[in-house]
């Protein structure tokens, strides 16, 4: 009789320290994207915000343009290549930044909650409840709505507020077990600073968990940078980026599709390929 | 189990409470409602005036108190822009909204129950890697670029499906279709999950030993267990939909509060900004407590588990 899980040996996992062919393409084009966006200054031929409105809507090589402005131009005639590749730039600062801001407010709130204790974990509880019942597009909606002067570094900042409370239950939950553990015990019974026992001895036992969280986190959060700026909401021209331009290119989705398409491309396989990165991280440390 | 259940109604009651503080401050430091009604030349008397009248210069305790008072009396201000009740302006778009949510709910769990069904069963095969990749790419697209896609291929190039706004029952399509893409790769990905760790456990093992067809095994002992932990998804699931709502909404240039919250921040129109958001913050506090109750109510294990706690 055969039973209902058919365990079939997974051959690609077999060889240790193989990594799957979607995998190393996922790696291969993150690389080239952390690439544009390192370089990007030198990458550019064109003035990113010259406009030239002598030459709107040209198309990309592909459309039947011309090698000028391989990328077309846009309805500003501004050159799309070179947007593209600045917006890449922003999208993968803000994502970054926000990522690692959201993991250091998270993880700091998640370990001073196991280390205090009572009323401080009882009130950082509230605030993970709290975050965890609003969703985070309208919340930053609201927050971009009433802060005033609504600029990149407000946006950065409100990005870093994205997914902080997964971090923190994770890095409480991690700091409860170890505080029970005789390692730990015999740290306070030698008269180790608290700080030092977080900082230096339970951390790193979260490290594992808190980065795989941080891989699955960052496509999310180029997913609610885009999402929001697509919106409208957010960066302002003329400083841009992919969700920017592909609330732009929407626009024109009737005269000039390729506005549209090219960011979108990009996003999609960023999001994609930062994501089977992530979830492949994630096998890893489910089997380890 | 009823401590148990105060203790859930009490932290729902303060994250209600948290919520609202939320908007009153955010009210607050969005704009001055002395200069927004009677607008930028007014004089000092007429704006000291009204503080005095609506009470803008008594100490900040006191205004949330008034605020609080206003909020239980459904009285949530009147809109910048179209000079409505801000609450009735809400209200009137959350049928659309709803029109939308109800059956994106029913395509995700039709989509995404039966293909996590499908990939614990046959894990490890081809199939579970696939349907895995499925998911983590209906994951992993935004609402806004599939949109913008379908809209070119359907309404522009093909011109079979109206590109925006609620025309006949073929504008639902593509928006259901979009928002329960992400959903359903959610469901399949928890429902995959839960199974593996039902079919795990000794008793499958048992009941296959003991003769039982594998349909009936799965049926009957499987599926009810994996059902339980879905549950908890409820609340995320809710989230999520609202957040996609709100973009795909956007998209579609679809009437509902998802659009009004858009056109609301756009305009700074912070009135109805306040309600929605105290209107989705609402709603997903009352549905996370309702997963908590039902939780109690269909996990037996819990329900003597506290009774004995007790």
């Amino acid at each position: 009789m055969s039973a209902i899980v058919e365990v079939v040996p997974a051959e690609r996992s077999s060889v240790p320290g193989s990594i799957p062919f979607l995998v190393r393409l996922s790696i291969l084009f993150t690389l080239l994207l952390l690439f544009c966006a390192v370089f990007a200054q030198w990458l550019m031929v064109h003035d990113a915000t010259a406009t030239n409105l002598l030459n709107r809507f040209a198309p990309p090589v592909l459309f039947g343009g011309d090698w000028a402005h391989p990328l077309g131009t846009d309805n500003l005639g501004r050159d799309m290549l070179s947007l593209v590749l600045r917006a890449i730039q922003v999208s993968f600062l803000v994502a970054f930044i926000g990522t690692i801001g959201g993991a250091v407010i998270g993880t700091i709130l998640g370990l001073t909650a196991a280390w205090a204790g009572g009323v401080v974990d009882d009130i950082i509880g509230v605030l993970v409840d709290f975050q965890a019942t609003m969703p985070f597009l309208v919340l930053a909606l609201a927050l971009l709505a009433v802060l005033p002067g609504a600029d990149m570094t407000l946006f950065i900042v409100i990005m870093c507020i994205y997914g902080w409370e997964r971090y923190t239950r994770l890095a409480r939950s991690v700091a409860l077990a170890a505080k029970e553990s005789t390692f730990v015990q015999a740290l306070t019974v030698t008269g180790t600073p608290g700080w030092r026992i977080y900082l230096l001895h339970i951390l790193p036992n979260a490290t594992g968990i808190l980065l795989v969280n941080m891989s699955l986190n960052f496509p999310a959060t180029i997913l609610a940078e885009t999402s929001l700026n697509f919106l409208g909401i957010g960066i302002q021209p003329p400083d841009t980026s992919l969700g920017v331009l592909m609330g732009l290119g929407r626009n024109h989705i009737y005269n000039a599709p390729w506005l549209a398409l090219i960011p979108g491309l990009v996003i999609l396989l960023a999001t994609l390929s930062v994501s089977l990165i992530g979830d492949w991280l994630r096998d890893k440390m489910d089997q380890a | 189990m009823i401590r148990w259940m105060l203790g859930r109604i009490g932290r729902a009651a303060v994250t209600l409470l948290l919520l609202l503080a939320f908007t009153f401050f955010a009210l607050k430091i969005s704009a001055d409602p002395a200069l927004q009604i009677l607008g930028p030349d007014a004089g000092t008397d007429a704006v000291h005036a009204f503080r005095a009248k609506w009470g803008l210069d008594e100490p900040l305790w006191r205004q949330f108190l008034a605020y609080l008072l206003n909020v239980l009396r459904l009285d949530l201000g009147i809109s910048y822009r179209t000079t409505e009740p801000a609450l009735d302006l809400v209200i009137s778009r959350v049928p659309a909204t709803l029109a939308l949510m109800i059956p994106t709910t029913i395509v995700a769990v039709a989509l995404g129950v039966p293909t996590g069904i499908l990939a614990a069963c046959k894990r490890g095969t081809s199939w579970d890697r696939g349907i895995t990749l499925l998911s983590i790419i209906g994951f992993a697209i935004p609402n806004f670029l599939i949109g913008v896609l379908l809209i070119y291929l359907f309404s522009v190039k093909l011109g079979w499906l109206p590109p925006s706004g609620i025309v006949d029952w073929r504008s639902y399509l593509m928006p259901v279709f979009i928002m329960a893409i992400a959903e359903a790769a959610i469901f399949a990905r928890f429902t995959r999950s839960a199974m593996i760790e039902v079919l795990e456990h000794p008793m499958v093992e048992t009941a296959l030993a003991g003769g039982f067809s594998k349909a009936k095994v799965l049926a009957v002992h499987v599926l009810p267990n994996a059902a339980l932990p879905l549950l908890t998804i409820v609340g995320l699931f809710a989230g999520s939909l609202i957040g996609g709502g709100v973009v795909t909404e956007n998209v579609f240039s679809w009437p509902g509060t998802g659009r009004l919250l858009v056109e609301s921040v756009g305009a700074r129109d912070f009135t109805v900004v306040q309600c929605t958001v105290l209107l989705i913050g609402v709603t997903m506090i009352v549905t996370n407590l309702l997963v908590d109750v039902c939780y109690l109510w269909v996990d037996p294990r819990l329900r003597d588990a506290k009774r004995r706690s007790k």
